[in-house]
């Protein structure tokens, strides 16, 4: 029983893993620019057919922020969004949903999100060949608005006044 | 006799004609480019996202574009557009406190963790026209200093929340579904989540005024601002075809926490209270101008007498919405003749009655 409920943990944990990790792949191909992820598929795409499944098509998602900032949620207003669902020649179907009306980004990101799934030799490959890639771009942009922002700190410092000693 | 009922088709067609040509403007002059709107003027590119309850910054440009700079037509467009469109889905609540910031400050707090960071601002310039904007000179590249902190901060609020002397956030309502007036028509009394959304789209120049008149005795706040925060944070959705949920992108925020006159009740100890502004874009007057009528709305909560327009709901509601509001104006301009014609034919009837002497049938009534 003990060494039952053991291999179902793990079994979980494993599951939660691979969830995490492709959560974290399709965040980046959603985040990616058009131009960069037309480039990597040119890289790694090795030329598959990519047929559409549905869409890309575009539509709204109403973004919520919380009273307070971490009350209730209220409705904030809306976003354009663009989602596509793709197959691949193997069969794999990929999702993607992304910020602003850029058909073609959507229907990237949803194939490298089938591309990622298609075996394990696949996910390591796109992981390190376009996931990293990705999250490198955007932490560089990051780092740069942050550097920006932070020459902007205002530093206080402390005048003597009176004749304390 | 015979009375015009149409016509006008081809004196449209001219017009709207015209419209685009004067858009145009002077054809030797280059046209503007959607980057060079949403680049340069990006201040009014996050005004029409706000209050056109859309973010898009390429479609506000574009709208921009098209409305030739006024924003109240821009709004229009993009509400007229968004009409168009399905909703996929609703956004996890975004989560501020992990902005990545661009400009934070308190007015409360010198010395907050995490900074004050003053960001692009126009504070402490001279308000001065500067020469250099009539011509195309070299700007030079921020300032960049090296940081080895993440860019995120704790919420003012969280930090003074810590000593109880400021209301928490308040319940979340068990994540109930939050009220959508983009869905259901507007109803009496409403609840914060329905105000709050009303006041994220309403006309910046309306809350603007509205929030002024607080601080001028028109309501009771005696506000400091706690915070106002400007940056991006991440815009979750879970999906069905996923079953957890995944980042879509960003969009660009600004918060305002007002921190405001305390009260205190036989269950409550005294404590300060709040209004919440937040908003699309960088808008700071807009979320300082949302979070003061926030306060000033929630009289009810603290048992304040409402006696002032920004403390009437349906007086704030039924007005802050400038396509609404535009819309009931402007038809003013639209063909009355019938109605016009008609308070004319009364009104000639009346001074007629008026020359004739009095005679004694007149008296009767």
């Amino acid at each position: 029983m003990a060494e039952k409920s053991a291999s179902g943990e793990a079994r979980e944990q494993a599951n939660e893993q691979h969830i995490e990790a492709r959560r974290r792949a399709v965040s980046a191909f959603a985040q990616a620019e058009t131009d960069m992820l037309a480039r990597l598929w040119e890289e790694v795409g090795e030329g598959r057919p990519i047929a559409a499944v549905r869409g890309p098509e575009v539509g709204l998602v109403m973004v919520r922020g919380r009273v307070g900032g971490g009350g209730a949620p209220f409705n904030l207003g809306e976003a354009s969004v663009t989602r596509a669902s793709v197959r691949l020649g193997e069969g794999t179907v990929g999702h993607a949903m992304t910020l602003g009306r850029d058909l073609e980004r959507a229907r990237l990101a949803a194939s490298f999100d089938a591309l990622w799934q298609l075996d394990a030799a696949h996910r390591d490959m796109v992981e390190s060949r376009v996931v990293l890639p990705i999250e490198a771009a955007i932490a560089e942009a990051e780092t740069k608005a942050r550097e920006e922002t932070e020459a902007t700190r205002v530093d206080f410092f402390t005048m003597a006044r009176g004749e304390d000693e | 006799m015979y009375v015009a009922v149409k016509g006008g088709e081809a004196a449209i067609a001219n017009a709207h004609r015209l419209l685009a040509d004067r858009r145009r403007g002077d054809r030797t002059v280059p046209a503007l480019t959607l980057e060079q709107i949403a680049g340069q003027l990006s201040l009014a590119v996050d005004r029409v996202m706000a209050e056109g309850s859309l973010y898009d910054p390429d479609l506000a440009a574009m709208a921009v574009r098209q409305a030739r700079g006024d924003l109240i037509e821009a709004i229009f467009l993009i509400r007229a557009y968004r009409t168009t469109l399905p909703r996929f889905a609703a956004s996890q609540p975004i989560e501020t406190g992990r902005m990545r910031i661009e400009r934070r400050i308190s007015a409360t707090y010198k010395d907050l963790p995490g900074g004050q960071l003053l960001g692009p601002t126009f504070d402490y310039t001279h308000r001065l026209i500067d020469p250099e904007m009539a011509k195309d000179g070299d700007v030079a590249a921020a300032e960049r200093r090296e940081t080895a902190g993440d860019s995120h901060a704790p919420r003012v609020t969280d930090i003074l929340g810590d000593e109880a002397l400021i209301e928490g956030d308040g319940d979340r309502a068990g994540e109930a579904e939050p009220a959508d007036l983009t869905r259901s028509p507007l109803g009496f009394p409403t609840g914060r989540d329905l105000r709050l959304q009303a006041l994220a789209r309403g006309d910046e120049g309306f809350l603007l005024a509205l929030g002024y008149s607080t601080q001028r005795g028109y309501g009771r706040t005696h506000p400091f601002v706690g915070e106002v925060r400007i940056g991006f944070v991440d815009v979750e959705v879970e999906l069905p075809e996923f079953g957890f949920a995944v980042t879509i992108g960003r969009v660009r925020v600004t918060e305002c926490q007002m921190i405001s006159q305390f009260t205190g009740s036989k269950e409550e100890p005294p404590q300060f209270t709040r209004g919440y502004g937040l908003v699309f874009g960088q808008s700071e007057r807009k979320a300082m101008a949302m979070s003061l009528v926030d306060r000033a709305l929630r009289a009810d909560e603290f048992d304040e007498e409402r006696r002032s327009p920004a403390q009437d709901e349906e007086f704030v509601l039924a007005h802050s919405d400038n396509i609404q509001a535009t819309g009931f104006v402007e038809h003013l301009k639209l063909p009355h003749y019938v109605d016009f014609q008609a308070e004319l034919e009364l009104l000639r009837r009346m001074r007629r009655e008026g020359d004739r002497p009095a005679e004694e049938g007149d008296e009767t009534e």
